[in-house]
């Protein structure tokens, strides 16, 4: 019965089918505290944090008691599986699951990411929760990459073409390994498609690069330079990077736009992506209109939550925007560096070509040598400068961007309920003022207002609270991601740095040898 | 401003602080040895002490300092220059002017900006911009003090009677700086000078030794200036990116300190790394421009003071064939030949003894060059390597420490 797979039931990906959470909630606390009882992974602390907080409205499970029993609780775990519970539906887990197969603890310490997808809770209803949960398991079983870019067409309707691939073992793709040709207004439109669907309910959806016009211009006309080459390159990165933070989203991953971009081998062409189309002026007006209306909100923060969360955000954007500055300085003085370093280097070798003593003479090559082996290295750090820490920056930058129009979006919905509860207001007044003037048809009409605006208003405080609710967990979940991020970027920075490190002892002490030669 | 040449922030250790390292075959005898041991630097001008040992008689003591300041120095190279006496030696060249402006007004718009920046940064940059000014100072003195070695050791320059006088005349020796008509003189008397070199370079040397000198002396001064130049350029941008960690560690530091999640620990950290990596950088910096810039600046000036050697052995020649032709032209006539046979010998006796000496000269110049770029060229390996290994153990100690964090 149990581990049938179904695809989600996810028609039309409108957020709207997950609003009733009701169920759902109240099931990932049961589900929560199954997982408490029966814990099947080894590894205590890191479970729980990993697969719980993501949803941060469950109960935090803190003390998860493992070590006893672990043939016990898949023992427990295989019978729950077979039974068929009342208040649940047919249980679905992502892989052969694993409570089927008989476990020795053995096993169990095998590598994390199985563990994570057997900790997934084995029970789950079809809810947006149990969903993500799955993806948290199986959040390591898609990887995206960009390459190959492919200049397609002449002239200015020329435009260059990336290939997608998506490797994965997740079933709800037809595929384990499949790739697609994609133009950058494609990764435009899906962004926009995905941020009109999921912004408004606050659903922090990562910004698509940005265009250039100047990019592009000089790689369509077609000049063949480093210049050229280093946009396609960085963009290529750029889009990269967006994929991956794009899917890394658990609700986004089951969007169908999403896996229809990943997947199918024709799209229809996205205009609306184009600045100059009425979609995009349509799109600059709003945006404006957006700004006037920030400012004239005067919203009554009930929750200091969120006015903490906005402050913090501000101050964090500040912040890396001051470090980019910086780590852009940096990279532009590297490449000073290299640049001036390979001059030199010709500069010291032809000095070394009239040098009239022998082993002076030889010595200075050696060290025109050593500096030209030097500037590729300042050359290669450079890049690592720019495309680990400098785009880092610039992503998050732009990432906080998306947040702070989540808290916006979140304003405008209480602009909203607040208009209605206004308006149900004025209403009510009619509808009295209709029963002195006693127009026993107009006050009918007056009523059915009233009963319309009071949905209205429920509505309003619904869609609130929804938002609300939806934004905290995605600021947690943003939070874990970028402190990730972060650390991951940081460390591998620093790895680049030491291995330039490295590279220059071994330059310098096969020069010494050279230098003491000199007689 | 800063005063006295204080030992504290070791900026330059003791084995730098010897420009006189350049030149490695300095026979600093008892007889007669010239250091700085002091420098003062006041508003517009620097004042060295200069020391002198000696057990030459020509002195009233064996031990005794005195006060010059840079045109003092300018004076004495000037007058080794003028001495036809010395025609046949490499006239060390003359220090650079001491140049703080620049350090100077960095400091001045760090004053100014003080109030923009958070206290932290401003002591930082003071302190970075302390230690340059120190810096510059340092080797203005050593700069200073190579070219008193230069004449100590020379065995006939030892011997000059103004730079006797330089060394031990206690009183201000009232030597002004040149004034603009003077200024516009020397000017003028250089482009005689290039304009009668290149002249006087057209003639060719019987002599192969100094035929093959002067070619190499012209290619490599040549190539020394451009060397010098790109090599400036190089440290200068090593320094700049040093002082970009600088502003990263600041800007991680203040994330640091205010990030709300549990990542604050590692920015503090990562902070720290650029913090101390910068320092390490600056040194690697500042090592280059000591071993590699300056020998070639160094080198720069030496090669050209070489030039003028050569130059004035040419025109010596020049003259003396001159000479000859005019003993001819008045033996034919039979009118002043007398004259003429005493002047055609005095060009002669001049020519010879130039030559004599500057051939030596030139010897010496090659083996005190080799010297040199040895002794800095291997200086530059360690210290590069030491900088690498220093910078490459605080890169992985930073990493372990962040790995087992997470």
């Amino acid at each position: 019965m149990a581990a049938e797979r179904e695809p989600p039931p996810l028609g039309d990906g409108k957020p709207t089918d997950f609003e009733d959470l009701e169920d759902g909630e109240d099931l990932f606390t049961s589900t929560v505290s199954t997982l408490e009882s029966s814990p099947s992974s080894p590894e205590p602390a890191s479970l729980p944090a990993e697969d719980i907080s993501a949803n941060s409205n469950g109960p935090k499970p803190t003390e998860v008691v493992l070590d006893d029993d672990r043939e016990d609780l898949f023992a427990e775990a295989t019978e729950e599986v077979s039974l068929d519970s009342p208040e649940r539906e047919p249980i679905l887990s992502s892989e052969p699951s694993p409570a089927v197969t008989p476990v020795t603890p053995t096993t169990l310490i095998a590598p994390r990411i199985e563990s994570k997808s057997m900790s997934a809770p084995v029970i789950f209803d079809r809810s947006r929760e149990e969903i993500e949960e799955e993806a948290n398991g199986d959040i390591f079983d898609i990887e995206i990459g960009v390459s190959d870019p492919e200049k397609v067409g002449d002239g200015m309707n020329a435009y260059m073409a990336y290939r997608v691939t998506t490797k994965t073992s997740l079933s709800m793709f037809s595929k384990s390994e499949f790739s697609v040709k994609r133009r950058f207004s494609d990764f435009l439109g899906l962004h926009s498609k995905l941020a009109s669907k999921y912004l408004h309910v606050g659903y922090i959806v990562p910004p698509a690069p940005e265009k250039s016009i100047v990019g592009m211009t000089k790689v369509k006309v077609g000049k063949e330079d480093s210049s050229s080459t280093e946009f396609v390159e960085k963009r290529r990165a750029a889009l990269e990077r967006y994929l991956q933070r794009t899917v890394k989203h658990p609700t986004l991953l089951q969007d169908p736009d999403l896996r229809q971009f990943l997947e199918s081998s024709e799209l229809p062409r996205a205009v609306n992506t184009q600045a100059l189309s009425g979609a995009g002026i349509l799109r600059m007006v709003n945006k404006a209109a957006d700004a006037v209306n920030k400012m004239t909100i005067k919203m009554n923060e009930s929750d200091a939550w969120f006015e903490e969360k906005q402050q913090q955000f501000e101050n964090l954007d500040q912040q890396l925007r001051e470090l980019h500055v910086s780590v852009e300085a940096l990279v532009c003085h590297r490449k000073e560096l290299s640049a001036n370093t390979a001059a030199f280097a010709k500069s010291a070798a032809m000095l070394g070509n009239s040098e009239d003593h022998t082993a002076l003479s030889r010595a200075l090559s050696q060290l025109a040598e050593v500096e030209e082996k030097i500037d590729q290295l300042h050359q290669e750090q450079a890049f690592a400068d720019f495309y680990m820490f400098s785009e880092l920056l610039s992503d998050y930058i732009r990432l906080i961007a998306a947040v702070k129009g989540v808290f916006d979006h979140r304003m405008k919905c209480w602009q909203k309920w607040e208009d209605a509860q206004i308006t149900l207001l004025k209403k009510r007044e009619a509808e009295a003022k209709m029963m002195v003037a006693n127009k026993p048809d107009k006050i009918q009409q007056a009523k059915n207002e009233i009963r319309e605006w009071e949905a209205k208003v429920q509505q309003g405080e619904r869609d609130f609270e929804q938002i609300s609710k939806t934004i905290r967990k995605e600021v947690g979940r943003f939070e874990k991601e970028r402190v990730k991020d972060f650390k991951t970027v940081i460390i591998k920075y620093l790895e680049s740095l030491v291995q330039t490190q490295q590279q220059l002892i071994k330059y310098w002490e096969a020069f010494l040898p050279e230098a003491k030669a000199i007689a | 401003m800063m005063e006295g040449l204080d030992d504290g922030p070791d900026f330059l250790s003791e084995e730098d602080r010897g420009l006189k390292a350049i030149n490695v075959n300095l026979q600093s005898d008892a007889a007669l040895q010239v250091d700085i041991s002091d420098a003062l630097s006041e508003r517009d001008k620097v004042k060295f002490t200069v020391h002198t040992k000696s057990s030459l008689p020509n002195f009233k003591q064996n031990e005794f300092s005195v006060v010059r300041q840079h045109e003092e120095f300018i004076w004495l190279h000037d007058s080794f220059v003028e001495n036809e006496d010395y025609a046949g030696y490499i006239i060390p060249p003359a220090p650079p002017r001491p140049d703080f402006d620049a350090s100077r007004e960095k400091l001045q718009k760090l004053g100014e900006g003080e109030g923009s920046m958070t206290k932290e940064e401003f002591t930082k940059m003071k302190q970075e911009l302390e230690a340059e000014y120190l810096a510059i100072f340092k080797k203005t003195v050593a700069m200073h003090e190579v070219f008193l070695c230069r004449v100590a050791a020379h065995p006939i320059l030892r011997r000059d009677l103004n730079f006797h006088v330089f060394l031990e005349y206690n009183q201000d020796l009232s030597v002004r700086g040149k004034n603009k008509k003077e200024k516009l003189e020397d000017f003028f008397k250089n482009m005689v000078k290039s304009a009668d070199g290149v002249i006087v370079s057209g003639v060719k040397d019987v002599d192969d030794f100094f035929e093959h000198e002067r070619t190499f002396l012209l290619e490599y001064h040549n190539r020394v200036k451009d060397a010098s130049a790109k090599s400036d350029r190089m440290t200068r941008s090593h320094k700049s990116a040093a002082d970009d960690y600088n502003r990263i560690g600041s800007s991680l530091y203040a994330l640091g300190t205010q990030d709300s999640t549990d990542i604050c620990k590692f920015f503090l950290k990562v902070s720290e790394l650029f913090d101390k990596t910068r320092k390490i950088e600056a040194r690697v910096s500042a090592d280059e421009d000591l071993k590699l810039s300056d020998l070639l600046k160094y080198y720069l000036r030496e090669s050209q003071a070489a030039k003028d050697l050569l130059y004035r052995r040419s025109r010596s020649l020049v003259d003396y064939e001159n000479a000859n032709k005019a003993l001819d032209k008045a033996r034919a006539k039979n009118k002043d030949v007398l004259q003429a046979e005493t002047s055609q010998q005095l060009c002669c006796q001049k020519f010879e003894k130039i030559s004599e000496s500057a051939k030596q000269e030139l010897i010496d110049f090659k083996t005190r060059r080799v010297a040199a770029f040895r002794k800095n060229l291997v200086e530059l390996a360690e210290l590069e390597l030491k900088h690498a290994k220093g910078n490459l153990q605080l890169l992985q100690n930073c990493l372990a420490v962040l790995n087992g964090d997470t």
